[in-house]
């Protein structure tokens, strides 16, 4: 199936959730990411259990904390 | 409040602008931003908002210059190492533009003094280096109702949103609390370009500009993201969020607090 993954298409064999996704883009600091499927934030805690479909959008939002 | 001279001949860029003229620079003049932190993203915000012709500009920062800021805070010399960098900046809006009053708040801005702080400012620029102090910022200014600019920058990368009332998610919308310390490296930890700020603390100042003057659109419901290795932009679009703790439809925050977190340049 094809998902969008910040911004760029890709194919992935077989059944996918975010969790697995965040596992095969290498993600950093996976424990700490922000994850919106479609537009919408998948809520903390429900990556194991949120499945993709075909065609779905996904971001990673990171924790950015310098400025001074 | 007429235009002197001088006035029109050292904005004439901004008034030839259609979206500006006039009218959008006596509402620079008139306006009044609030920069926390005067570091590597607050000091070209700072440069920028005081050549532009803010009114009033309040810098808050409790520490002094360090020779290892200068390799990104271009509002400090060399000269000014040892000086409270908030005179620093000062003394440097005022060189720049004598149009500019500027507030300076030597002091750690906190739970207890961030609602007085930014009750009498049009806008806030978060230009801070910690989780703590981002949130801080992000719950006050939803709940004193002021619009904000938020950013991070670290190693080659920097992201930035705006948060203005009733037009979209908060900061705290995304990410929700702090990551434990430690947990997400800092700038002191892994190391920032300088020019990181300039690209990003500009841009904070472009968003302000243009709350100010009322024209284009603004990074409301957006995370505008940054990698200087891939000279890449993205703006990735931001969902509501109904449960956030504090601007969400039941919110469990009503006052600002602090968390219990140093940030990277605090001395030990």
């Amino acid at each position: 199936m094809t998902i969008t993954v910040a911004g760029n298409k890709k194919d992935y064999p077989g059944a996918l959730t975010v969790q697995k996704l965040i596992e095969l883009e290498n993600v950093e600091m996976p424990l700490y990411v922000t994850v919106s499927l479609n537009d919408e934030f998948v809520p903390g805690g429900t990556f194991e259990t949120t499945e993709l479909h075909d065609g779905d959008s996904v971001e990673f939002l990171y924790f950015m904390g310098g400025g001074r | 409040m007429a235009f002197s001279n001088e006035q029109l001949e050292r904005y004439s860029r901004h008034i030839i602008l259609k979206e500006v003229g006039v009218k959008g620079q006596k509402k620079l003049l008139e306006s009044k931003v609030l920069i926390i932190g005067a570091g590597g993203l607050g000091a070209p915000a700072a440069l920028y908002l005081a050549a532009a012709g803010v009114g009033t500009i309040g810098i808050a920062d409790a520490d002094e210059v360090d020779l290892s800021n200068l390799q990104r805070q271009v509002i400090h010399t060399t000269l000014d190492l040892g000086k409270a960098k908030v005179q620093s900046a000062r003394e440097t809006m005022e060189a720049v533009n004598p149009d500019v009053r500027v507030r300076a708040y030597q002091t750690f801005v906190a739970a207890d003094n961030i609602m007085e702080l930014v009750r009498d400012y049009d806008f806030v620029i978060d230009g801070t280096d910690n989780f703590p102090a981002k949130f801080l910022i992000n719950d006050a200014c939803v709940l004193a109702k002021k619009p904000f600019s938020h950013a991070g920058i670290i190693r080659f990368r920097g992201q930035l949103m705006t948060y203005v009332p009733g037009q979209g998610p908060c900061y705290r919308c995304v990410f929700k609390a702090p990551p434990p310390p430690d947990a997400v490296p800092t700038c002191r930890q892994a190391g920032v370009i300088g020019a990181m700020g300039g690209v990003i603390g500009s841009l904070q100042a472009m968003e302000a500009i243009k709350y100010i003057v009322g024209k284009g659109e603004l990074l409301t419901g957006a995370l505008l993201t940054y990698d200087a290795l891939t000279m890449e932009f993205r703006k990735i679009k931001l969902p509501g969020n109904g449960s956030c703790a504090v601007c969400g439809q039941n919110p469990t925050i009503l006052k600002p607090f602090d968390y219990e977190q140093a940030g990277c340049e605090i001395k030990a």
